[in-house]
């Protein structure tokens, strides 16, 4: 019953991303070719509202609905593992014009070859699991 | 009540947009949770079973089911976006992008029936499986997804957005790292895929 909250959240989030369009491949293309605002307003809007709500849940030390303070880590520090790792997501992102949460949202759309992409990303995921002591971190 | 579905039904303007995107994130951080999506596919591998094999894997996955729960529901949402919410009027793709798709063979669509304009027919229409375009951007740039963002720590929700706004540097460095591969995918390999 406890994952009930997190599947409407997740309804919700399908809706925000279909009817922001960030879900279309076409939207991407526009967006890392500079012809559009579009996508750079909504991640500059969640950028900033979200800064604003991060800094007053730290502020007044907002309690999660279970009742402990809401914990928001810090990442550890790296060069590498970043660039490199988001070079390599860029590329994927531009290709297939979705990230990992459009995916899913484009499946509910009924297209099926995304499925394919979602197999891929998890095939890719579990390469990297392999390969991970051999990458700089 | 039909008025609201009606209104919410329009494309949303990208400030609309933006801002329920911080309301799920915050949703999320209150039920317990964090605003990060790539994470599943690590939990997907683990419940296949990869564990056994790969330490990397070996973890209590039944702990990250919640996010599970919100892929599910993204499916979901999508599946409600597209039946009940339908826009009245296809994406509305600015005229440069446009011109340049059809110099390699990508048709914007219109008009809704041909198509409401989220993905292109000439890449995810299933007869196009058998196109080798296709399936280079299919399954390379799923894998170049999984990969990437498992080696990044996250991807647009967890470092763009979740990590941005909490003024984290990796999360910075990510961010330049995706538009690097985004922006060399897009001008230089991409164009080279689509006209195999």
């Amino acid at each position: 019953m406890k994952l009930i909250k997190y599947l409407v959240v997740g309804i919700l989030f399908g809706i925000v991303m279909t009817k922001s369009e960030a879900i279309s491949w076409f939207r991407i293309q526009e967006m890392f070719r500079f012809d559009s605002f579009h996508m750079y307003g909504i991640i500059g809007t969640a950028v900033i509202l979200g800064a604003l709500v991060t800094f007053i849940i730290k502020r007044v030390q907002l309690s999660n609905l279970g009742g402990s303070p809401i914990q928001i880590n810090d990442k550890n520090m790296s060069v590498p593992r970043y660039l490199y790792g988001g070079i390599i997501f860029g590329l994927g992102w531009a290709m297939t014009g979705a990230c990992p949460g459009p995916l899913f949202t484009l499946l509910g759309h009924g297209i099926p070859s995304i499925l394919v992409v979602i197999l891929s990303a998890v095939f890719g995921t579990y390469l990297y699991g392999v390969l991970r002591q051999r990458l700089p971190h | 009540m039909d008025t609201f579905i009606e209104l919410i039904s329009q494309p949303w303007h990208w400030s609309v947009s933006g801002a329920m995107i911080v309301v799920v994130m915050f949703l999320l951080l209150w039920f317990g949770g964090e605003f990060g999506v790539s994470s599943n596919l690590r939990t997907l591998c683990a419940i296949g079973g990869a564990g056994n094999k790969v330490p990397f894997f070996d973890y209590d996955w039944r702990a990250q089911l919640w996010n599970l729960a919100f892929v599910g529901g993204a499916v979901i949402g999508g599946f409600i976006g597209s039946t009940y919410l339908a826009s009245p009027e296809p994406v509305d793709i600015s005229m440069h992008t446009e011109a340049y798709l059809s110099t390699v063979g990508i048709q914007t669509p219109n008009t809704l029936s041909e198509g409401a304009g989220f993905v292109p027919a000439e890449i995810f229409a299933l007869d196009q499986l058998g196109s080798i375009s296709s399936l280079i951007i299919l399954v390379l740039g799923g894998m170049l997804i999984g990969f990437g963002t498992r080696w990044a720590g996250g991807c647009t929700s967890g470092h763009a957005i979740s990590g941005l706004a909490n003024f984290q540097l990796p999360s910075l460095i990510a961010v330049i790292g995706f538009f690097i591969g985004g922006l060399a995918m897009t001008w230089f390999i991409l164009p080279h895929i689509l006209t195999l």
